[in-house]
């Protein structure tokens, strides 16, 4: 008996894979850090890959698999690995946390394809990095919250001081010191990606503390039900989050993540798959703003404008003069900074009321 | 109608041995109705929870996956023998998880501080460390259940959050690698302080499954050959009988407390020292939470634990293969482990009773409403 | 300022208060359920989904407490029944109603939720100051205080409470006296069900209008502590959820302010002040002598 469920099942396993493996041209398979339904980070990822797979003509050409709150310890390898022994041709680790993990699977199987995102090391040939500057986006909102603002203060939820955080953080307040050079932002440190419970407090207690606009760098949609309840504005994270505040979204940086993903996985399709490390902007379409709402048509206009000349490459939001928030001089008039600082970034620029956390 | 347990003159050597094989295939078929409600093939399903991971025994191209289940099993076993001897001297520690990452920590010391010092006794001196660093953790709820009578269930829970703020706090801060983009995460351990790899051309299972394997082994011994496990019983059974005895129930709790917060941190360190290869903010998964269901699955006894910690470790494994074959979503592997101990723990009644249904009259329900 | 401030620490403090006063009354009948992490993510989720397809908030917050409560039962049915262990069983709830929660949640994630509204009495709420705190929450606030002061006055003014507390000091005598030991624990623990299930509604219906896998995220743990920490009365309690939601509102406004101290220091304050008070309330022997329930944890199984 048992021995005829083990072929019975083994069977109707093989058949599966089989055909599936015969049909498609190219399988894709991506790990998410959190699961697909948080609305957030590892949503985006994962409406990029089915956008992919809809721009290259479906599932017949493309098999999408994937493995959702893949925790980033000892289980990241095994499930790339098993990733990559099922016959997966490219694979998208998607959290930085799999850096060492995608690597040390990388050299072993060199004739898969690895994309690991926000990471820095490429130890093989088959791998690749890439990542999108959100601090465009945070640019764009600092700018809007300036205008915004009667207090002339915004509250910042953060998640963990890593360059990323720390550089929207500055962005923010240099696009609204554009406006406003007396220009406050508080910042609240929640210790987490995802925790709406805590996220609704930050965000309760910035508003207690004066600020009337809230901005996120943290995942779920709390912020947005808080600003929305005690009638201020707030900028959404991620995805559009308008649905969770529709008189209170001005508007929302989404990852968009579907044209690098269209692009890499028909590379492997076309068979001219080469390793790059990309820093994607609004110029490449990695970073995209959600419609502007809630706005006078004046903010909408300026906001526009600055958007436009990022993606046009005229304006990089980290030009010069620059002061950091202890006074001393970042950046000459002009001068604009290299990447390898910004992705390494630990200080503030000038009116950050904040100390970061070291 | 009513459930009565009658109570067996001796404890019945039948359903000791049968009670888990009932337990396991009372959870196969719960889980079968359960993922036919999720629309799934339940013979498929379960095959892929439990057979795939498993055919490596039989087709080397598999047998990557035995090594996972190492890898996956071997902290879950360190923590859950140290655990059983905690619950069967009833001391309720719970913050193994916090001992853990005391251990990692602790451990991690020589080769985050001293990266330069390169010699065949930087693994021992940190394996060492890590067990005194998650005994010291473990020892805190022992002082104050012992000192102040505290209920050690909370203060070892309260003390994980505590272990993985600091945890956090230390490699975001001070231990961080001054090389990592400002990431947190400490520098990569050199190869002098890295668990070397059991079988490194067929997977990458580590030592730390044989350290786990010999714990058992040891407190098994301990628990059933010596004086010492007598007293760790006749303690948890009725602790006056101990005092009788001439056992002292204090020195007892720091016992309990220090060789699961040892074991706990060892496992801590293993796992830093072993797969990822450097201390980070994301080593808590919860070990030392599951291992509490592991313990319990093995029936508090370091051979069944042994087992029991492959059967989780394969649920672990065969919810992925599930997950990526047919869709079955993660969160079943979780209602799946709580069923499994759900049943694990209703059919040991049956160990010690014996279960009759009587008709009952009507008046006592009535009766019980009225009380309350 | 003030006034929002404190509403915010009563939104913090609510959900923990309800879930302990249910413990509470549990752990007075001699029964330790440590699944309250579970009944209470079930609550949130069933809070939610009923609410959200019915589009009554009040019919999510009553198949919260019902679902609280038989979720509870399977607890009820292994211990009190089948005489398991305690600590094992209640984790083993936790982890099925974390994984059954996720599960049954998976297609209300990513939806605003509706809001249980809050009171509005003309003139009253429109006071200075006061009128909102006092006359402009949401309804379970207010309920949660009443039940505070019911369940006091339940357990030591009435003589259900007497014969409750009776089963949870010393269950032997109780069954001696002729009193329906098993049947009084299963009715204590299923209103330590309802109450969680009603606990995970305010989460997912007042607190954040939404639903998210595991969004209880370790307050049904933080309620047990809570229990031990209030030395099993009610009224501390409340003293306890309300300081702890001070600390942990109060941690994020010292981040606000600009003060330097490491934000993990900050989150880690209340765990270690829980500590703290759970060991200078235990130095007093001769006081949690007379407060803990002396069967607690320990199985009965009647001698007929």
């Amino acid at each position: 008996m048992k021995t005829r469920f083990l072929t019975l099942a083994a069977t109707a396993a093989a058949l599966a894979f089989g055909t599936m493996a015969a049909e498609a041209k190219v399988k894709a398979c991506f790990i998410y850090v959190g699961p697909i339904g948080d609305f957030g980070w590892s949503y985006q990822h994962h409406q990029g890959a089915l956008e992919a797979q809809k721009n290259l003509g479906g599932e017949g050409e493309v098999e999408l698999a994937y493995l959702e709150s893949v925790p980033e310890g000892a289980d990241a390898e095994r499930a790339i690995e098993r990733f990559a022994r099922s016959g997966c041709n490219i694979i998208f680790t998607t959290s930085f946390g799999y850096m060492d993990a995608t690597n040390a699977v990388a050299k072993k199987f060199p004739d898969v394809k690895f994309e690991h995102a926000t990471g820095f090391k490429r130890e093989s040939p088959n791998i690749s990095t890439y990542n999108s500057k959100f601090h465009e986006g945070r640019y764009v909102q600092g700018i809007i919250a300036a205008k915004m603002s009667k207090a002339g203060v915004a509250g910042y939820i953060a998640s963990f001081p890593i360059p990323e955080v720390v550089m929207g953080i500055n962005s923010f307040v240099l696009g609204a010191q554009t406006v406003n050079p007396d220009f406050k932002l508080k910042v609240v440190w929640a210790n987490t990606w995802f925790d709406p419970g805590k996220e609704a407090d930050a965000a309760k207690a910035l508003i207690d503390q004066g600020v009337d606009i809230i901005t996120q760098h943290t995942d779920s949609t709390a912020p947005m039900q808080v600003a929305a309840e005690r009638g201020i504005k707030a900028f959404g994270q991620a995805s559009d989050m308008i649905k969770f505040g529709p008189e209170t979204q001005l508007t929302s940086i989404v990852d968009n993540w579907g044209p690098y993903y269209t692009k890499r996985i028909k590379a492997v399709i076309d068979g001219n798959w080469e390793q790059i490390d990309v820093w994607g902007g609004m110029k490449d379409g990695h970073v995209v703003m959600a419609p502007y709402a809630n706005m006078p048509d004046d903010v909408k206009k300026a906001a526009e404008g600055a958007q436009a000349k990022i993606t046009a490459g005229e304006l990089n939001p980290f030009t010069g003069p620059i002061t950091k928030q202890d006074g001393t001089e970042w950046l000459k008039a002009g001068e604009t900074a290299q990447d390898g600082v910004l992705l390494g970034l630990n200080f503030y620029v000038k009116g950050v009321d904040d100390k970061l956390p070291q | 109608m009513r459930i009565e347990l009658v109570r067996r003159p001796q404890h019945s050597a039948l359903f000791s041995a049968l009670s888990p094989f009932i337990a396991l295939g009372l959870t196969l078929i719960a889980g079968a109705i359960m993922f036919s409600l999720l629309g799934k093939n339940p013979l498929e399903a379960l095959y892929y929870y439990f057979i795939d991971p498993l055919t490596g025994i039989w087709d080397p191209s598999n047998r990557w996956q035995l090594h996972e289940l190492a890898i996956k099993a071997a902290p879950l076993i360190l923590i859950a023998v140290g655990l059983s001897v905690c619950y069967l001297s009833n001391n309720w520690n719970i913050g193994a998880e916090g001992q853990f990452i005391a251990g990692a920590i602790a451990g991690s010391f020589i080769p985050v501080v001293f990266p330069g010092f390169h010699s065949w006794i930087v693994l021992p001196l940190m394996l060492i460390l890590g067990m005194a660093g998650g005994a010291a953790y473990g020892a805190i709820p022992a002082f104050f259940k012992v000192r102040f009578n505290t209920n050690e269930i909370l203060t070892s829970l309260m003390l994980v959050y505590v272990a993985q703020l600091f945890n956090d706090w230390l490699v975001r801060g001070i231990w961080r690698n001054p090389e990592g983009m400002s990431f947190p995460g400490t520098i990569r351990f050199s190869e002098y302080a890295i668990l070397p790899q059991v079988w490194p051309d067929a997977g990458r299972a580590h030592w730390g499954f044989v350290l786990a394997l010999i714990a058992a082994v040891v407190v098994w011994f301990m628990l059933s050959k010596t004086l010492k496990g007598f007293e760790v019983k006749v303690l948890g059974q009725s602790p006056r009988a101990g005092r009788f005895a001439g056992f002292s129930s204090g020195r007892m709790v720091f016992f309990a407390f220090l060789l699961s917060g040892a074991l706990a941190g060892l496992a801590g360190i293993s796992e830093v020292a072993g797969p990822i290869e450097h201390l980070n903010e994301k080593i808590s998964i919860g070990y030392g939470f599951t291992a509490i269901i592991v313990a319990f699955l093995g029936r508090l006894n370091p051979l069944g634990i042994v087992a029991a910690g492959i059967i989780l470790a394969l649920t672990y494994l065969g919810g992925e293969s599930a997950q990526i074959a047919i869709g079955v979503s993660d969160k079943a592997v979780r209602a799946f482990q709580g069923m499994l101990l759900f049943f694990v723990l209703a059919c040991d009644t049956l160990i010690h009773y014996r279960i009759r249904i009587v008709g009952a009259p009507a008046a006592k329900a009535g009766e019980a409403a009225q009380n309350a | 300022m003030l006034e929002q401030i404190i509403i915010t620490i009563a939104t913090a403090a609510t959900p923990l208060l309800i879930a302990a006063l249910g413990e509470l009354v549990v752990e007075r009948s001699g029964v330790l359920n440590l699944g309250v992490e579970g009944m209470m993510v079930m609550g949130a989720v069933t809070g939610f989904a009923v609410a959200l397809t019915t589009g009554s908030p009040w019919l999510g917050v009553v198949a919260a407490i019902v679902v609280g409560a038989l979720f509870s039962l399977l607890f009820g049915f292994l211990t009190l029944t089948l005489v398991t262990n305690q600590v094992a069983t209640g984790l083993a709830l936790t982890l099925l109603g974390i994984g059954l929660s996720g599960m049954i949640g998976e297609s209300f994630v990513g939806q605003p939720g509706i809001k249980l509204g809050t009171l509005y009495i003309p003139g009253l709420t429109d006071l200075p100051f006061v009128g909102k705190l006092f006359f402009g929450q949401d309804p379970i606030f207010y309920l949660s205080i009443v039940l505070t002061f019911v369940v006091a006055w339940f357990l030591f003014r009435t003589r259900a409470g007497l014969t409750l507390r009776s089963v949870g000091d010393n269950h032997g005598s109780a069954h001696a006296l002729g009193i329906n030991v098993i049947g009084i624990r299963y009715l204590a623990v299923m209103f330590g069900g309802a109450c969680a299930g009603l606990a995970g509604a305010f989460l997912s219906l007042v607190y954040t209008p939404q639903w998210i896998e595991n969004m209880t995220a370790g307050r049904g743990w933080i309620a047990l502590a809570l229990v031990v920490f209030a030395s099993w009365r009610p009224l501390r309690v409340l003293a306890g959820a309300y300081l702890f939601g001070a600390v942990s509102i109060g941690q994020l406004h010292a981040q606000a302010l600009g003060i330097g101290i490491p934000s993990q220091l900050l989150s880690s304050l209340p765990y270690l002040a829980t500590i703290v008070v759970l060991v200078l309330i235990s130095r007093n022997r001769r006081l949690t002598m007379i407060n803990t329930p002396a069967s607690l944890g320990r199985p009965f199984v009647p001698d007929r």
